[in-house]
């Protein structure tokens, strides 16, 4: 547990790195092709810090926007609030903030840098298809990666998958604008530039691939280990069992969840994932077999 | 001079291999404490909650006397519980009883839509399964603290330092150890 929690520290460290290197370079491409010289080097710091820091004290703002979710009062989801106060205690963390999403699909996640600043987050359909014993199996699962620190690693990656996408697309929009431009007359640009543009166009294709292999890396194995350290909470496996099997058999998409978010929930929130291609590229494994590692405890 | 040296350096490793396990010691030793007032924390929260119970019930239910006064004898002698043993025989007598409170607002439909009772309900077994879990986090502290005392080499430690184990909370009734589950 505790080499888990290093290795989450570890891992969420390297992946920041990463981010900061490559929001560097995208920023450095994007200034080299508008033209902007050494200037872009500046700028391209200035976004990189920017987008650094916003994305490890705000992620879990950013995600709960996207996310569309509103602060859920103990007046309101009593039944929430006590469960999630119960389970905390159980940890031995302090409690999270719980939050919910309006929406009739039933799931669940977890979010935050640490267990002191961590939040909770379900869905009213949740609530409402949940008995109690089914909800507590969800909310342990949640508060297991809020102890083993994957709320870190998994926040991280969707704000930055999500910087990353958005700033690739922009290089190669100002690209096709950037090369007319050229054609029109300035064409020195030098080696050095020529470089830099390749560089920008490697960055502005893979960098889309990268953060997907980056996410996929972050997400499959811990699944697994928090459906254990679940059960291991609420000692009641078939608990969080027919939770997962009530969230699978349900079809309903997800309106709120997008390709950046579907990893941090329970169960892949998109349901549309069918097929061998898309089972490599899953972020979750086969519900089948994690009810089946639970029924076996 | 070099073998003093040596030997010097010895004593002082050995000297901060002491000082933290006895420090680890000293840590579980608080968690164990802070973790046995938790339960606490949750023990009095049901018993501020059980008084509004009882009332809102004998609003709608007035000639189910002897059930309100075994609750509320139950939750007194639950409260005046001198040792850990005497309180969980009173925790199983008072969720015995209001088991029987919960089965008497059966029979009152009316009761059974009140606003005030159902959050009532919710709170009380919030609360059932906030004592269950801070029991349980209790038990694990305790391994943890019971484990280092007993393994090899802090074991010499806590024997120098004549720390001692802690005893498990346990329940006598297996029925007990049940949740009061309300089901409509």
């Amino acid at each position: 547990m505790y080499e888990q929690i290093a290795r989450n520290k570890r891992r969420s460290a390297l992946i920041f790195l990463f981010f900061l290197l490559m929001i560097f370079a995208l920023a450095y491409a994007f200034g080299a092709l508008t033209g902007m010289g050494t200037g872009g080097l500046v700028f391209a710091a200035l976004i990189a810090g920017g987008l650094s820091f916003l994305s490890y004290w705000k992620s879990d703002s950013v995600v709960l926007a996207i996310s569309r979710a509103k602060p859920a009062t103990k007046e309101e989801y009593p039944h929430l609030v006590n469960v999630v106060e119960g389970l905390a205690i159980a940890a031995g963390i302090p409690a999270p903030r719980c939050y919910v999403i309006d929406d009739t699909a039933p799931n669940a996640f977890a979010t935050g840098r640490d267990p002191a600043h961590a939040v909770i987050c379900v869905t009213t359909g949740l609530l409402q298809k949940m008995n109690r014993a089914e909800l507590e199996g969800v909310v342990a699962h949640e508060m297991s990666h809020i102890r083993n620190f994957d709320i870190r690693v998994m926040t991280l990656a969707v704000v930055m998958v999500g910087i990353i996408a958005l700033l690739s697309d922009w290089i190669m929009r100002s690209l096709w604008g950037g090369g007319r431009r050229r054609s029109g007359g300035r064409g020195k640009g030098g080696d050095i530039g020529a470089v830099l543009v390749v560089v920008g166009i490697f960055f502005a294709i893979f960098g889309p691939l990268i953060a997907q292999l980056l996410r996929m890396a972050v997400s499959r194995r811990r699944e697994y280990l928090a459906d254990a350290s679940a059960a291991l909470l609420t000692r009641y496996p078939p608990g969080l069992a027919s939770a997962l099997r009530k969230i699978a058999d349900d079809r309903e998409p997800l309106e709120a969840a997008n390709k950046a978010t579907a990893h941090l929930y329970i169960v892949n929130p998109l349901k549309d994932l069918k097929g061998a291609v898309n089972k490599l590229f899953s972020t979750h494994p086969p519900i089948e077999e994690r009810i089946a590692a639970l029924e076996k405890m | 001079m070099g073998a003093l040296l040596v030997l010097l350096a010895v004593v002082a490793v050995l000297a901060v291999w002491v000082v933290g396990m006895y420090n680890a010691l000293v840590n579980l030793r608080n968690r164990c404490e802070n973790a046995w007032s938790q339960v606490d924390v949750q023990l009095k929260r049901r018993y501020d909650l059980i008084p509004n119970l009882v009332e809102t019930v004998k609003g709608y239910a007035k000639h189910e006397r002897e059930v309100f006064e075994k609750v509320t004898q139950a939750r007194t002698a639950a409260i005046n519980a001198g040792t850990v043993k005497d309180q969980g025989l009173a925790e199983n007598q008072l969720a015995g009883a209001l088991k029987t409170l919960f089965a008497v607002a059966e029979a009152y439909p009316d009761l059974k839509a009140n606003q005030n009772f159902l959050m009532l309900q919710e709170e009380l077994a919030g609360t059932e399964g906030k004592i269950a879990y801070a029991r349980q986090f209790y038990n694990d502290t305790v391994m943890k603290f019971n484990q280092r005392q007993q393994v090899f080499p802090s074991s010499v430690i806590a024997g120098m330092f004549h720390f001692q184990t802690r005893e498990y909370f346990e329940l006598e009734e297996a029925a007990a150890k049940e949740p009061v589950k309300v089901q409509f």
